[in-house]
């Protein structure tokens, strides 16, 4: 009954291309942007900011990137934790010998340098797909933690191998609060999210789709697949690297090659699976659950009274994400954002449906 | 012609590699031959994970994520079971336990994804992956534990007339060897010999057509996934004994990926050629090779060898994607 699209005429193209044509969804929208930037900062506590809601959302920018690439363009990665830590090493180096740069510079340079490495390698995916292709990435992976770990000059020649950022400064505006730092990465996250559903709405996206549905007939029709692929992996890495510059800089603060490693880019998979592939909003899904989930391991026992070990609830955590990835590509193979979609759809005919 | 070509300009490259820190003479002969063995050593290991890799792709056409999760629980079943039991009843109760599990996935995994994209498939194992090593932790616990086969770790020399010195060796080492090259080839026969092997093979050669002839498809799966069980469980003992049974086995157990590209996705021998491979190139990498990166780069250590096969595999995947026993067909984009 309150969602219905009923008397919206479009009457201009403007309004019939625009990203949210439904009333209901602008509200929505509108509300959900309010109750982030106004609301958010009062009703988070400060450990749960830092817990739960930072890494949710630099996660959900790294989905994201991953998404576009697999979800998009049907190029699947398995190291895509490597061009998480190309960001943010990159950022590192950035931020440490140009110390004028602007952070906001400094991110935006480590996603175009994350793209770079992206595009190597992504070159592969030119000849090989599939499986062989979840290889290739593969090296990227084992490749980048090698050079991260063992290459000084990356590291500054940190003796640890470990590295650690000072407070960033915004035109003034110091990082150093929880509050603080969750309203620049809601505003980093907002952009970008924004940029990406633009992307795919457009003719870039298009192509991807094009590409992963069946290359031989988007090449019939025009669509280069060299521009396609390389496109996706560039774009994908810029988000991923972006998001690794921030993971790094806002979340961790010090980090050593091991933050990146192939464990996180598995992680990142499990989000666009469970979240939803080829979905935006999915991405954000699948984030959440992956950060929500072990919290709420943990403190499951305790609430209902049922001791656990911090072991066991890791075993536990792992045995529930494996059969949940399962229980999804079975189930739902478009994940939570589908089910997202049913309930909207539901919704229009909700409470009348004959 | 020209996947010969590439075929001659690689392996010319490897051997040159191989045979380069010998010929210029920066190591004794001798000690070449250890490195040598030692890496033959590890790709006999990586050949028998890759086998389970090939079976399970061969029959059922699914990448097997799984199959270092597979070998880390059999061998933490054997582990953990041989404490309480001798260790041939350890071993037979952990080849029911592959059998069953065999069974389960089948049951689960498989029946209702079948006909899915490849793809699909390859993360539907991630997701047994993370299932496997979860449950075993939590079953076995997540310590690391030994597997003692009652055979003496003394290294013995041999060829001592032909080398200065002699090449020390293993008597465990040998051991393993000799079980896996009977476990090849027992499963050589297998496929030759008997009505499920040709069964099998039939499965991998035209599923559609085996199946109108009268196959089952999913018994055949079930056969297939016990046996890379099976074979899991034997690189897991082997594995174990050496090194103990710990997480890390499930992890290095991925150097199997870049094997069976190496060695083709289909082929049994590409996979255990692949593996000595990988083995020996990754050893020869890191004992002579590290070295001179390190000094020429400045680098804090080596490490080469945990990228080097994976490298080495995308490589291939430019020059030769379909490895060197592999199908000609490939899908090309």
């Amino acid at each position: 009954m309150l969602y219905r699209e009923n008397g919206q005429f479009k009457t201009s193209y403007r309004g019939d291309q625009q990203m949210l044509p439904i009333l209901q969804d602008r509200i929505f929208m509108a509300l959900l942007l309010l109750f982030v930037f106004i609301g958010g900062p009062f009703i988070f506590s400060d450990y749960m900011l830092l817990s739960t809601i930072i890494p949710f959302l630099i996660l959900s920018l790294a989905a994201l990137g991953l998404n576009l690439l697999v979800g998009y363009c049907g190029q699947i990665s398995l190291g895509h934790a490597a061009f998480m830590s190309v960001g943010a090493y990159a950022a590192y180096n950035l931020a440490l010998r140009i110390p004028q740069l602007n952070f906001l510079v400094v991110l935006i340079l480590a996603g175009l340098i994350a793209a770079l490495v992206g595009l190597l390698f992504g070159i592969p995916s030119l000849r090989i797909r599939g499986l062989y292709l979840a290889v290739a990435t593969l090296a990227a992976q084992f490749f980048m933690d090698w050079t991260f770990a063992r290459v000084k000059w990356f590291t500054n020649y940190a003796s640890s191998g470990s590295v650690s950022t000072a407070t960033i400064d915004l035109f003034g505006w110091q990082l150093n609060s929880p509050v603080r730092k969750y309203l620049f990465l809601a505003a980093v996250v907002t952009v970008f999210a924004v940029l990406a559903k633009n992307l795919v709405r457009g003719h870039m996206g298009r192509a991807w789709m094009a590409m992963r549905d069946m290359d031989v007939a988007a090449e019939v029709i025009g669509i280069r697949p060299v521009y396609a692929k390389l496109t996706a992996f560039a774009v994908s890495s810029f988000y991923v690297g972006v998001a690794g510059a921030l993971w790094g800089f806002v979340y961790l603060g010090s980090w050593e090659p091991l933050a990146f490693d192939i464990n996180l880019s598995l992680n990142l998979l499990f989000m666009i699976i469970i979240g939803g592939m080829g979905s935006i909003l999915g991405s954000f899904f699948g984030a959440f659950f992956i950060v929500a989930l072990p919290i709420l391991l943990n403190h499951l026992p305790g609430w209902i009274g049922f001791d656990m070990s911090t072991a066991m609830v890791s075993n536990l955590e792992q045995m529930i994400f494996g059969s949940l990835i399962i229980f999804f590509l079975i189930v739902e193979p478009q994940g939570l954002a589908r089910l997202w979609a049913i309930g909207k759809e539901k919704l229009r005919l909700w409470p009348f449906p004959h | 012609m020209k996947r010969n070509i590439n075929l001659i300009i690689l392996s010319v490259a490897l051997l040159a590699g191989m045979i380069a820190p010998l010929a210029t003479g920066a190591s004794a002969a001798g000690f070449w031959v250890e490195v040598l063995l030692g890496g033959l050593m590890a790709g006999v290991l990586y050949s028998l994970v890759a086998l389970g890799f090939v079976l399970i792709f061969k029959a059922s056409g699914v990448f097997n994520f799984a199959q270092g999760a597979m070998v880390l629980f059999a061998a933490l079943s054997v582990a953990r079971m041989a404490e309480r039991m001798p260790l041939w009843a350890a071993i037979l109760l952990a080849v029911v336990i592959m059998v069953a599990l065999a069974f389960i996935i089948e049951r689960l995994v498989l029946r209702p994804l079948v006909n899915q994209d490849p793809v699909v498939l390859l993360m539907a194992t991630l997701g047994v992956t993370f299932f496997l090593n979860g449950l075993g932790q939590s079953v076995w616990g997540s310590d690391v534990y030994e597997i003692n086969l009652g055979i003496a770790r003394e290294p013995i020399m041999i060829l001592q007339s032909v080398f200065d010195g002699g090449i020390l060796v293993n008597k465990d080492d040998i051991a393993a060897t000799v079980a896996a090259v009977v476990l090849v080839t027992l499963l050589a026969l297998f496929f030759r010999k008997t009505k499920t092997g040709r069964a099998l093979r039939a499965v991998a050669d035209d599923h559609l057509a085996a199946q109108s002839i009268g196959i089952p498809l999913n018994r055949i799966w079930v056969i297939v996934w016990s046996l890379a069980g099976v074979v899991a469980l034997v690189a897991g003992v082997i594995w174990g004994a050496k090194l103990g049974v710990q997480f890390s086995v499930s992890q290095v157990a991925l150097k199997a990926l870049p094997v069976v590209i190496l060695g083709g996705f289909t082929s049994i021998p590409g996979a255990i050629i692949g593996g000595l491979i990988i083995g020996v190139g990754e050893k020869m990498a890191e004992v002579f090779l590290a070295p001179i990166a390190v000094h020429a780069f400045n680098l804090a250590g080596g490490g080469i060898e945990n990228w080097f096969a994976y490298v080495l595999a995308l490589v291939f995947l430019l020059v030769l994607p379909e490895g060197l026993f592999g199908e000609k067909h490939i899908d090309r984009v």
